[in-house]
């Protein structure tokens, strides 16, 4: 090659505008310790905030005795111990790992179906396990105890992903336009028979608990609620991990991926089958959390690129800060009272959303 | 390596794409496909990198058929670079290239340093090494298509696959994508729309129309004013070149009455 004789000639005229110069990028390191610096600052100022003000230095003592009793003398009272350790933070690591696991969700998605604006809560998932959750909350079922709301909405959840595929399967394949699609459709469709059921409930207090679910909250978390969306959320994002470079090949579009050794159809079928999966185990916990899955993996991919070996990890964490903060603002901002951190992620998701859409178009 | 096609048949919608194609690429042979648009070149190529499987006929790589490997085997010695392009994902150039080594690598296996100077080589050998930090959506379309070229490359295959590879090129540098094609001594199979350059460049091209091999041969055997006019239906004259010695095609403009 004569690279020196032609040098950097354009090779197409029309071009109006000289490249952007390279991206300065923060190094990666640098990045995902400033992410999960941030994850501990939101999961400290969570654990703290509250009726009672607790300090983060006393909220970090309380913790690191509560690993081992040599590491910090307790010089607190036995209840504030009980509401850090029983009561925030519970529901903090919840959030922690319901922002993770949308995040990484979110992110997964776009790639699967190949657009940057797909969303976890299109699709039909979160309107499956919203049926279920509301069928237990206005017909009072109790078949497992305190786990029947969970186990409900997780059952809606599968039985839509079932619909979702199966509406999107055709000659054995799935299409990226048919999986949005069915996705979309049977969303709506769960959606009109949650309201339905909503609407025409008799008892207002059971209306009113289901529509809060439907926003989305971490409310009444306690350890038992965690530990298997935690675990979920853990082992799916690994498993992401594992397969990350097939992740990077989807983006380079069905034939290429295929050219260069994917199975794209079963790579598809599985990835969506484990997100759905994962979707399905985190809205039976905190109800439809909007926008988190959407937002987090654009502002990752604007620090670190769309490498999903390098965002994965990084979204993870930013997720997991996000949505820790953004339940903070939901317990603060008109204490004593609660707001549905749904209604916090969407207030500040929407206008982003629309920020992502004028800059695209621009 | 060797590439053949045996009888391929593509039909789709009770049509046929490509019908009863047979054809070879020897070793370190550059074949071109050539043919008017709809002819089933795409189609025919599809067949070869596992993205659509022949309704019947075999496609062998050294006399293993290419759908019965598994996919991963089959990129590790065969890569294509096609038209379609990854889109609003802001992946960088490295990014893309670096995509050519996922076969080789397994679940959480990350690039060493031999994977890396493989994609340093393949963005050096296509000019784009200067590029490597911008993001690939941002490039021109002549840019993108070399950095295809390149994400091929670290594939290190020993056949090429190129769909029209030199659309959006300019002079200078669908010179250089073909000439290099042909220096890394690959079998090769191109679909290429100018005539004149798969003659310069081909040892062999393969005339389809209609989704049938209408001809093929030696570009010179080939390319001849009676096919040009049954094919593409226009009047050309056809001559050797003075400096290069290869056939030279002057399409005629239409004779108006």
């Amino acid at each position: 090659m004569t690279a020196a004789a032609h040098g950097r000639a354009r090779s197409d005229a029309a071009k109006p505008d000289p490249a952007p110069p390279p991206r300065r990028r923060v190094p990666y390191g640098a990045t995902l310790a400033l992410l999960a610096a941030l994850a501990v600052a939101a999961a400290t100022a969570g654990t703290a905030a509250g009726s009672v003000t607790i300090p983060p230095a006393q909220v970090w003592g309380i913790v690191l005795h509560a690993i081992h009793p040599a590491l910090a003398d307790p010089t607190w009272t036995p209840v504030r111990e009980t509401i850090v350790l029983d009561v925030r933070l519970p529901r903090v690591v919840l959030g922690g790992v319901v922002g993770a696991g949308l995040s990484v969700c979110g992110m997964a998605l776009q790639a699967l179906v190949r657009n940057p604006l797909a969303d976890p809560m299109l699709m039909g998932v979160s309107s499956g396990a919203t049926v279920g959750a509301v069928l237990v909350m206005t017909f009072h079922l109790a078949f497992a105890g305190t786990f029947s709301l969970p186990v409900s909405a997780f059952a809606g959840a599968l039985l839509a992903l079932v619909l979702v595929v199966a509406l999107a399967r055709s000659g054995g394949r799935m299409t990226t336009v048919r999986l949005v699609l069915s996705g979309v459709a049977t969303a709506e469709v769960l959606q009109a028979v949650a309201s339905f059921l909503i609407v025409t409930s008799d008892d207002p207090h059971k209306a009113d608990a289901a529509l809060r679910w439907m926003l989305g909250g971490l409310a009444g978390s306690t350890w038992d609620l965690v530990w298997l969306p935690a675990l979920a959320v853990v082992a799916g994002t690994a498993a992401l991990l594992g397969v990350s470079r097939s992740l990077n090949l989807l983006l380079a579009g069905e034939e290429a991926a295929a050219a260069m050794g994917l199975d794209v159809h079963r790579f598809r079928a599985a990835l969506f089958t484990l997100v759905a999966a994962l979707v399905g185990t985190i809205v039976a916990v905190s109800g439809a959390i909007g926008f988190v899955g959407l937002m987090m993996p654009h502002v990752v991919r604007l620090l670190v690129g769309a490498d999903h070996r390098r965002a994965l990890p990084a979204v993870a964490l930013l997720g997991a800060a996000f949505l820790m903060a953004a339940d903070v603002a939901a317990r603060t901002v008109i204490a004593p009272e609660e707001i549905p951190v749904g209604i916090i992620t969407a207030l500040v998701g929407g206008p982003f959303f629309l920020w992502l859409m004028r800059r695209r178009a621009a | 390596m060797t590439l053949v096609a045996e009888d391929v048949t593509v039909r789709a919608g009770g049509r046929a794409l490509v019908e009863d194609v047979s054809l070879e690429a020897a070793r370190g042979e550059v074949v071109g496909i050539v043919g008017p648009n709809g002819a089933g070149k795409s189609t025919l190529l599809r067949t070869f990198y596992r993205a659509r499987r022949p309704t019947s006929g075999r496609v062998l790589l050294d006399g293993e058929d290419v759908w019965r490997m598994k996919g991963r085997a089959l990129a590790r010695r065969l890569a294509a670079v096609l038209q379609e392009t990854p889109g609003e994902f802001e992946l960088t150039v490295y990014d893309v290239v670096a995509m050519g080594r996922a076969p080789y690598k397994r679940a959480f296996q990350g690039d060493d340093a031999a994977d890396r100077e493989v994609i340093t080589s393949a963005l050096a050998a296509l000019d784009v090494a200067n590029l490597a930090r911008e993001p690939f959506d941002r490039l021109s379309g002549g840019e993108k298509q070399r950095v295809l070229i390149a994400r091929a490359l670290a594939q290190e295959p020993d056949v090429m696959v190129l769909d029209e590879p030199t659309n959006h090129l300019d002079l200078r540098h669908q010179l250089d994508a073909l000439g290099l094609v042909r220096e890394l001594g690959v079998t090769a199979v191109v679909a290429l729309h100018d005539l004149n350059m798969a003659a310069a460049f081909c040892d062999r091209v393969a005339v389809l129309h209609r989704g049938r091999l209408a001809a093929s041969g030696t570009p010179r055997d080939v390319l001849t004013p009676d096919l040009l006019a049954d094919v593409y239906r226009v009047d050309a004259e056809i001559d050797v070149h003075p400096t290069t010695g290869t056939p030279r095609i002057t399409v005629l403009p239409p004779v108006s009455g």
